[in-house]
């Protein structure tokens, strides 16, 4: 394990590669998570979220510089889409950051979804608990331009800061189940712009309808002149505080844990199956007989569980007959 | 599954023309790569430690500016130190005198690849010079 050993003195080279390594669902990064699991969870995981346009990725510059200010150190996982024809991707969030890359306690991942929905990457997940294990007192995660539909940051974050800006469109969009329920702390950024105020007031009337134990914050901020960046910093320190002293914390963190564990399930299974070329050739021709009608998919999806079914006992026995 | 292949496209120095980056940037996205692109003005230091981090297989530099004489050998350099530049194909683009070419390679440059160049050609030989694995 001498990965997960460099990994643990804090080797940048060794987070890099085992971040390479999980977004490849390499058996050796997984099995060096696991061992070093109970390591995890000192980190503060940050995601900073919002509609494309916001200025996400200068708004994690500055945060990063305000954390490192006060001494902390900080890893930034930055997610950009991966183009589902071709895909590759375009990752271009470090460009906001570039003071950062000879910061010697800072370290910036760039990773595409690579097919995934969500607003984040499978592998986001994975690559959070390596920074931890290098030692980052914070994760911030940067995702993708969230729309209404990219949501899974909050599986992963601590604390959710949601990046709007002045006069995207009327408040009906606002309300789409998404970006009012997901974020704990919500800041206007290119507050110089014409309706900041507006928009601030509309986002405080819809925040007073929701009737949560914590009621987020909203603040005004100019990232680009640094404007507004203490108030969200101090903003999201009073969110900490609060999951902290409410054991709220420890309720997120075992609910995403459900989740983590379902997740990981599921795609187990689905990979155990498709794994195997007869199963994707009979999985191909069921998916034409649906096509033409032929069958449905509900009873064809009972087909493919009972196949899967039978198929991971008959390797739990072999397993249990070799050993 | 193959993985992607990871490129980094930095501009080092000073020169501020970036159509020619982007250009590359495009067409190895639509090649199927992952491209951190860092944007202007980098030094070849913080070139480097983003390479580091991003665990690349491609650093692709672009420079009009004419320093590429000092700046590209100063990534080398710095790669090597790092002991990195075993995994790492570096490329040179943009404005490069042909005569200057030679030199460049000698220092590890692996290939030039100056304007007019079609894109289909630099992505043949990444795909063709990987140090690593895929």
């Amino acid at each position: 394990m001498e990965l997960g050993e460099r990994l643990l003195q804090g080797d940048k080279k060794a987070a890099a590669r085992m971040i390479s390594l999980i977004e490849n669902d390499d058996p050796k990064a997984v099995a060096i998570l696991a061992a070093h699991y109970q390591h995890t969870g000192k980190a503060k995981v940050i995601g900073i979220t919002g509609p494309p346009g916001a200025g996400k990725s200068t708004f994690v510059d500055k945060v990063v510089k305000k954390l490192r200010s006060k001494g902390a150190t900080v890893g930034v996982i930055a997610v950009d889409p991966t183009s589902p024809f071709t895909g590759g991707s375009i990752l271009g969030d470090r460009i906001r950051m570039s003071d950062l890359n000879l910061d010697p306690g800072v370290f910036i991942r760039s990773m595409g979804t690579r097919g995934h929905l969500g607003g984040l990457s499978k592998a986001t997940l994975g690559a959070v608990k390596i920074l931890d294990l290098l030692g980052m007192d914070y994760v911030l995660i940067e995702t993708v331009g969230v729309g209404q539909s990219e949501v899974d940051i909050v599986k992963v974050a601590d604390s959710v800061l949601m990046v709007m800006v002045p006069g995207l469109g009327d408040d009906i969009q606002a309300i789409k189940a998404g970006i009012m329920e997901i974020g704990d702390v919500f800041v206007i950024n290119k507050a110089d712009r014409d309706g900041a105020d507006r928009t601030k007031m509309e986002i405080e009337v819809m925040l007073d309808f929701n009737h949560q134990e914590w009621r987020p914050p909203v603040s005004k901020a100019v990232a680009v002149k640094n404007e507004g960046i203490d108030e969200v910093v101090d903003n999201l320190e009073k969110h900490w505080a609060y999951l902290e002293s409410s054991d709220k914390l420890a309720e997120t963190r075992i609910r995403n844990s459900e989740l983590e564990i379902m997740d990981l399930a599921q795609t187990a299974l689905v990979r155990q199956l498709m794994r195997n070329s007869d199963n994707r050739n009979w999985l191909r021709g069921l998916a034409e007989k649906v096509a033409r009608r032929e069958q449905d998919p509900y009873t064809t999806s009972h087909l493919v569980l009972q196949e899967m079914m039978k198929q991971s006992m008959k390797e739990e026995s072999h397993e249990n007959t070799e050993s | 599954m193959d993985r992607p292949i990871r490129v980094l496209v930095a501009k080092p120095g000073l020169d501020g023309h970036d159509r020619g980056a982007k250009v590359i940037a495009r067409a190895l996205r639509d090649a199927g790569m992952e491209v951190i692109y860092t944007g202007l003005r980098l030094t070849p230091e913080q070139i480097v430690q983003a390479a580091i981090q991003e665990d690349v297989d491609v650093v692709a530099l672009s420079i009009l500016s004419g320093a590429h004489g000092h700046l590209l050998p100063k990534v080398v350099d710095l790669l090597k130190k790092e002991n990195v530049y075993d995994e790492i194909l570096v490329l040179g683009g943009g404005v490069i005198p042909e005569e200057d070419i030679p030199e460049l390679k000698e220092k590890g440059i692996a290939e030039v690849f100056t304007p007019g160049t079609p894109t289909t050609v630099t992505i043949d030989f990444i795909r063709q010079n990987l140090k690593r694995k895929h």
